[in-house]
C-alpha cells in the first residue's frame, strides 16, 4: 500500500518534470505551455501501465512453464488485441479505398473501435451464414473412435490431436464445429428477437407519442410495471412456465424464448422511441401533415420513422448485445437454447469446470473461455457498432 | 457619442482569415477582414446570416467555435496578440476585460442558479471583488439598467423574469468586471419591439457611462443606427464598406449597401375598398379559446375577404398564433365560430372534410421545422398534390414542376434536394409551394419572414404578393414586424393579451388617432434616423417606453 502511494507520488514528480522538459525542449509550444498537470499525469500513468503490460507479456513468453502459465491468458489477450487492432486498421483502410463515395466517407470519419465493431459483426454474420460449410463436423455429431476431452492446441505430446485443433468436449464432439454452429444459433436467435422487440416497442412508442392521452398513459404504465421486474429473473420465471407449456402445445421452447425476451426488451425500445417520437411530433411538418388530413400510418411510418432512424439504429446495436447476453445467460442456466443444439452459453456451462485448471494447464481451461470470449466479443462488437451509429449521424445522412 | 480620438486602438484585427470545417474540407468563412476599434467606441457589424458577423465578433476575443479555425491574420487586444497568447493569459482577459452578451439570454443563464449568484461569479473568480461587494455592485448596475425592483430581482431565477429583463441582467453581468470591450451578438433580435427599445436605451446608456468599447452585431439596420458610432457591412466573409453611422446612412457607397437600405421601400398599392355586403372568405366570430384552464382569446372577431391580406399584429403572447390555431382547427374554440365562405367550419380539424382542409393552408415561421428533413423537395410538394388532387406518375411530376417554377426555383436543380441543402429563403419558398400544391383559397402566414434576412424577406413578400394577384388568394399575415405590415397588408388587426385592440384598413391604422397601444407599438419600431432613439426618449420620457408603458395601459 505504501509502495503504491509512493509510486503515485513518484508519477506526480515525473509528470511535472515531463511537462517542464517538454516546455523547454519545444520552446514553449502552445501544446506544452497550456498543458494542465492532470494531462501530464495521465501521460506518465499511461506509460507506467504500458511498461507493466510489456513486462507481464514477456513473463508470459518465459521459457519456464511455471512462470509462463501464470501469464498465459494475458499473453493471449495482448497478442489477440494486437492482431485485432491490425485487422481493424486494415479493414478500415479497405473501406476507405473500396466502395461508393458514401461508404468511403463513412470509413474516413470512423474511429478504429467502430471499424473493429463492424469487422466483428461481418465475421460473425459470415460464420453464422456459412456454418454448415465451415464446420468440419456436425454440431451434435459424436465422432466415432475419438476420445472425449481431447486437449485443445493439437499438440500430441500434451494429449492433443491435430484433427481437432480446439479439442473435443466431454462426450466427444468437436468443439470448433460447435463454436461455429453456436454462432448460427445464438446470433440468429438474438437477431430475430431484437427485430421483434423493435417492431413491437417501436410502433407502440410512436403510437403513444403521436396520440398521447389515455393510450400513452396505459402503455407507459404497463411498460413501467414490466421494467420494474428484474429482467433476467422475470425471463427465467416465464421460461420455466414455458418449459411446461411447450411440450403440451407442441411448439419448440425456443419460440417461447424469442417471444419472452422480445417482449421484455421491447419495453426499453418503447421508452426510447416514445421519447424520440415526442420530440418529432411537435415539429411543424407533423402539424402540416395532420392538417392535411393524413392518417396515423402515414404519420408514423412516413413522417416520424425516417427522422428517428439514427437513434433507433444505435439502440438496435446495443439492444442486440443485451438480448444476446440474455440468451447466453438463459442457456447457461439451462432454460435457453436446448441441447443438442450448440450454443455458447450451454458450452460455457458444460465445460466451465475446466477453468479451475487454468493456472497449471492453461490449455485445458481454453474451451469454456473460448465460448465465453466469443460471447464477450459479440457484445463488444455490437456496442462499438452502436457507438458508431450515434456519432456521425450527419455523415450517414449523406448515404440516404 | 463621438469620442476624442485615441492613438492606440483597443482592438486591432488585421487581415483575419477564418475557416469552417464542412464536408471534410476547410471552407473560408472570413476572407481577410480588418477591424480597428478605439476605446469607448461602438462598432456595428451588419450583414446577412452567414456573412460571418458572429464569427468575426468571437474572433475579436481570440475565440472560435468548434469546427472553426483562424488560419491567418492577427488579433490584438490592447497590444496583446490573442492568437498566440497562452491559455493563462486569455483566461485573465476573457470575462474580465472582454465580455460577451449572447442573443438568447434565456439560453445563456444557467436555470439552476439565481441571477445574482451568476453575476458575482466573474468578479470573484478573477479576484476583482469579494462576493458581497460585487453583489452590491450588481444591484447598482440593475438600477442603472432600469430593471424593476433592483434590490430583489437578483434573487430570482432566470425563468422568473421576462426576456427583456433577462437581457438587461445579462448586460449587467457582462459589466460586472467593468470590461474594456463588450461584444453584443444580436442582443435584441428575439425581443418584442416595445421590449427591445428598453434594452437598447439601457445598453446605450451604460456603455456610454463606463466608456466601454463595444462590437454590436445585428442584421437590423435601424437598430444599429441607434447604437453604433461606426458601421461595418459584411457580405459572405468580406468587408463591403465601413463608415461613420451618419455617413453610412446618408451616403452609402457600395451597391450592396444601397440595396440593403432600399429594402424597406417595398409597398403594395392599396386595393379598392371591399363592397359592403360581400360575404367574407373567412370570418372569425366572437371566438374564445383556452389552453387548459388558461383563457388566451377573448371575444376575437374579424373578417378576411377574398383576395385580401389581413395582418394580425401584436407582441408575443398576444394570441395571434392561437387565433390561427383556432382557424385551422388545431385548437377548437370554447365559444364562437369560424365561418368559411359563410358556412361554419367544424371546430376540430379531425371533423373537417378533405376539401375543407384543402382550402386552408399554412406557411410556418421556421422553415427548418416545417419541412421534413428526410424528404426531398419533390416528395414534400408532391404529397399534397397526390393526397388532394389524386395525381400520380407523370401528371404529378408536371404539377410539382409547375409549382417549383411558380416559386421561382428551377425544377431540374431542386427536385431531388433535401431541405438541408437549401438556404433559408429557398426553404421558405418550398413551404409556400407545399401550401400552393393544395390549391387553397386561404393561406395563413405565421411570421414567415421573421427568421429571414431583409433582402431575402423582401423577395418572399414580393413572391407572396405576386401569387395573391395571380391566384386571388387571401392571406392572414401574422407578424410583429410593422415594416412587413406596411409592405403587404390591406387591413390590420392589432391584438394584445388575447383581445382585438383595434382593426381597420392599413391607411387608417398608420395615421393618428390611434389606440394607445397601437401608438406605443408604432412608436417603438426603430427608424433609420440615428437620432430616433434620443428624440423618442426626450419626447416620451424614459419611463414611458417598453414594458413599463405597456403595463400602464
Amino acid at each position: 500500500m505504501i509502495w503504491f502511494a509512493a509510486a503515485l507520488l513518484g508519477f506526480a514528480a515525473i509528470a511535472w518534470g515531463f511537462r517542464f522538459a517538454g516546455q523547454v525542449a519545444t520552446g514553449r509550444a502552445p501544446y506544452f505551455r497550456d498543458m494542465t498537470f492532470g494531462v501530464a499525469y495521465g501521460y506518465i500513468f499511461a506509460v507506467a501501465a504500458l511498461v507493466w503490460l510489456v513486462w507481464a507479456y514477456l513473463q508470459g513468453r518465459s521459457p519456464d512453464p511455471a512462470v509462463a502459465n501464470k501469464f498465459f491468458f494475458l499473453r493471449i489477450a495482448v497478442e489477440g488485441f494486437i492482431v485485432f487492432a491490425i485487422g481493424a486498421w486494415l479493414f478500415r483502410l479497405l473501406g476507405r479505398n473500396v466502395g461508393t463515395k458514401g461508404t468511403k466517407r463513412l470509413f474516413r470519419s470512423m474511429p478504429l473501435t467502430a471499424s473493429f465493431g463492424i469487422m466483428m459483426i461481418l465475421i460473425y454474420v459470415f460464420v453464422a451464414v456459412f456454418a454448415s460449410f465451415l464446420a468440419p463436423y456436425g454440431q451434435a455429431e459424436i465422432i466415432r473412435g475419438v476420445p472425449a476431452n481431447i486437449m485443445p492446441g493439437g499438440d500430441i505430446a500434451l494429449g492433443g490431436n491435430p484433427d481437432f485443433p480446439l479439442g473435443t468436449d466431454q462426450i466427444g464432439r468437436d468443439i470448433l464445429s460447435r463454436l461455429i454452429y453456436g454462432a448460427q444459433n445464438t446470433v440468429g436467435i438474438a437477431f430475430a428477437t431484437t427485430v421483434i422487440a423493435f417492431a413491437l416497442g417501436g410502433s407502440m412508442g410512436f403510437l403513444a407519442a403521436t396520440l398521447g392521452g389515455w393510450l400513452d398513459q396505459l402503455l407507459s404504465r404497463i411498460v413501467d410495471v414490466l421494467m420494474a421486474i428484474p429482467s433476467l429473473i422475470f425471463a427465467l420465471l416465464l421460461m420455466t412456465i414455458a418449459s411446461v407449456w411447450a411440450p403440451r402445445l407442441g411448439i419448440p421452447q425456443t419460440y417461447f424464448m424469442i417471444l419472452i425476451i422480445a417482449v421484455i426488451d421491447s419495453t426499453r425500445v418503447y421508452r426510447l422511441s416514445r421519447a424520440v417520437g415526442q420530440s418529432i411530433v411537435v415539429m411543424d411538418y407533423i402539424e402540416a401533415a395532420k392538417l392535411r388530413g393524413e392518417g396515423m400510418g402515414y404519420l408514423m411510418f412516413k413522417e416520424i420513422l425516417p427522422n428517428a432512424t439514427a437513434p433507433l439504429l444505435a439502440e438496435f446495436g446495443l439492444r442486440f448485445c443485451f438480448v444476446f447476453l440474455t440468451i447466453a445467460s438463459l442457456s447457461f442456466l439451462g432454460v435457453g437454447i436446448q441441447p443438442p443444439l450448440a450454443d455458447w452459453g450451454t458450452m460455457v456451462r458444460d465445460l466451465g469446470g475446466f477453468v479451475n485448471f487454468a493456472q497449471f494447464a492453461p490449455m485445458v481451461a481454453t474451451p469454456p473461455l473460448l465460448a465465453a470470449g466469443a460471447i464477450a466479443l459479440a457484445g463488444r462488437g455490437g456496442q462499438f457498432r452502436g457507438g458508431l451509429d450515434a456519432a456521425p449521424v450527419f455523415g450517414v445522412e449523406g448515404l440516404t | 457619442m463621438t469620442q476624442a480620438p485615441d492613438t492606440t486602438p483597443l482592438v486591432k484585427i488585421r487581415d483575419i482569415r477564418i475557416d469552417g470545417r464542412s464536408d471534410e474540407t476547410w471552407l473560408p468563412i472570413i476572407k481577410g477582414v480588418n477591424l480597428t476599434l478605439q476605446r469607448g467606441q461602438v462598432l456595428g457589424l451588419i450583414g446577412e446570416s452567414g456573412a460571418g458577423k458572429s464569427t468575426l465578433g468571437l474572433a475579436a476575443m481570440g475565440y472560435t467555435r468548434d469546427g472553426v479555425r483562424i488560419s491567418g491574420g492577427s488579433v490584438e487586444f490592447d497590444g496583446i496578440d490573442l492568437l498566440t497568447a497562452s491559455a493563462a493569459v486569455k483566461r485573465d482577459l476573457l470575462g474580465k476585460r472582454i465580455a460577451y452578451v449572447a442573443q438568447s439570454a434565456a439560453a445563456s443563464f444557467n436555470p439552476a442558479h439565481r441571477l445574482i449568484d451568476q453575476h458575482v461569479e466573474a468578479p470573484v473568480q478573477h479576484g476583482i471583488a469579494g462576493r458581497k461587494d460585487s453583489a452590491e455592485d450588481g444591484i447598482a448596475l440593475y438600477r442603472k439598467l432600469r430593471l424593476p425592483n433592483p434590490e430583489e430581482i437578483g434573487f430570482r431565477y432566470p425563468h422568473q423574469v421576462s426576456g427583456g429583463q433577462l437581457q438587461r441582467a445579462m448586460t449587467a453581468m457582462a459589466m460586472s468586471c467593468r470590461p474594456d470591450l463588450i461584444i453584443f451578438d444580436e442582443p435584441t433580435t428575439a425581443l418584442d419591439v416595445t421590449t427591445q427599445i428598453e434594452v437598447l436605451s439601457a445598453i446605450r446608456d451604460i456603455v456610454a457611462q463606463y466608456n466601454t468599447a463595444a462590437i454590436y452585431i445585428t442584421h437590423d439596420l435601424a437598430v444599429v443606427a441607434q447604437m453604433a458610432d461606426r458601421i461595418k457591412v459584411l457580405l459572405r466573409g468580406e468587408e463591403i464598406e465601413t463608415a461613420d453611422t451618419r455617413t453610412m446612412l446618408t451616403a452609402p457607397v457600395q451597391d450592396y449597401t444601397k440595396s440593403l437600405w432600399a429594402v424597406r421601400s417595398f409597398e403594395r398599392p392599396a386595393k379598392p375598398a371591399v363592397q359592403t355586403g360581400a360575404v367574407p372568405l373567412v370570418s372569425v366570430r366572437n371566438v374564445d379559446a383556452a389552453y387548459g384552464k388558461e383563457k388566451v382569446l377573448h371575444d376575437v372577431s374579424f373578417d378576411i375577404h377574398a383576395g385580401r391580406t389581413v395582418a394580425v399584429v401584436g407582441e408575443s403572447g398576444s394570441g395571434k398564433s392561437t387565433t390561427a390555431r383556432c382557424i385551422t382547427g388545431l385548437l377548437p374554440p370554447m365559444a364562437g365560430q369560424i365561418l368559411f365562405d359563410g358556412a361554419p367550419l367544424p371546430p376540430d380539424y379531425r371533423k373537417r372534410s378533405k376539401d375543407q382542409l384543402r382550402q386552408i393552408q399554412m406557411i410556418y415561421q421556421m422553415a427548418d421545422t416545417a419541412l421534413n428533413p428526410r424528404m426531398s423537395v419533390g416528395q414534400i410538394i408532391a404529397r399534397p398534390v397526390q393526397f388532394y388532387l389524386g395525381l400520380t406518375g407523370k401528371a404529378k411530376r408536371q404539377r410539382v414542376d409547375a409549382l417549383l417554377n411558380q416559386i421561382e426555383l428551377d425544377p431540374a436543380e431542386y427536385y431531388n434536394r433535401l431541405p438541408s441543402e437549401l438556404s433559408g429563403g429557398q426553404k421558405q419558398r418550398i413551404g409556400i409551394a407545399r401550401a400552393l400544391a393544395a390549391e387553397p383559397r386561404f393561406i395563413i402566414c405565421d411570421e414567415v419572414t421573421s427568421a429571414l434576412d431583409q433582402l431575402v424577406a423582401e423577395g418572399i413578400l414580393r413572391l407572396l404578393a405576386r401569387l395573391q394577384d395571380e391566384l386571388s388568394l387571401s392571406y392572414m399575415f401574422i407578424t410583429h414586424d410593422l415594416a412587413t405590415v406596411r409592405a403587404i397588408a390591406d387591413e390590420v388587426v392589432v391584438m394584445k393579451d388575447g383581445y382585438v385592440v383595434e382593426q381597420g384598413p392599413k391607411a387608417e391604422m398608420f395615421s393618428p388617432p390611434h389606440h394607445a397601444y397601437t401608438d406605443l407599438l408604432l412608436s417603438s419600431v426603430p427608424e433609420m434616423d440615428p437620432d430616433w432613439l434620443t428624440n423618442l426618449l426626450v419626447e416620451r420620457g424614459v419611463d414611458n417606453i417598453g414594458d413599463a408603458a405597456v403595463n400602464e395601459l
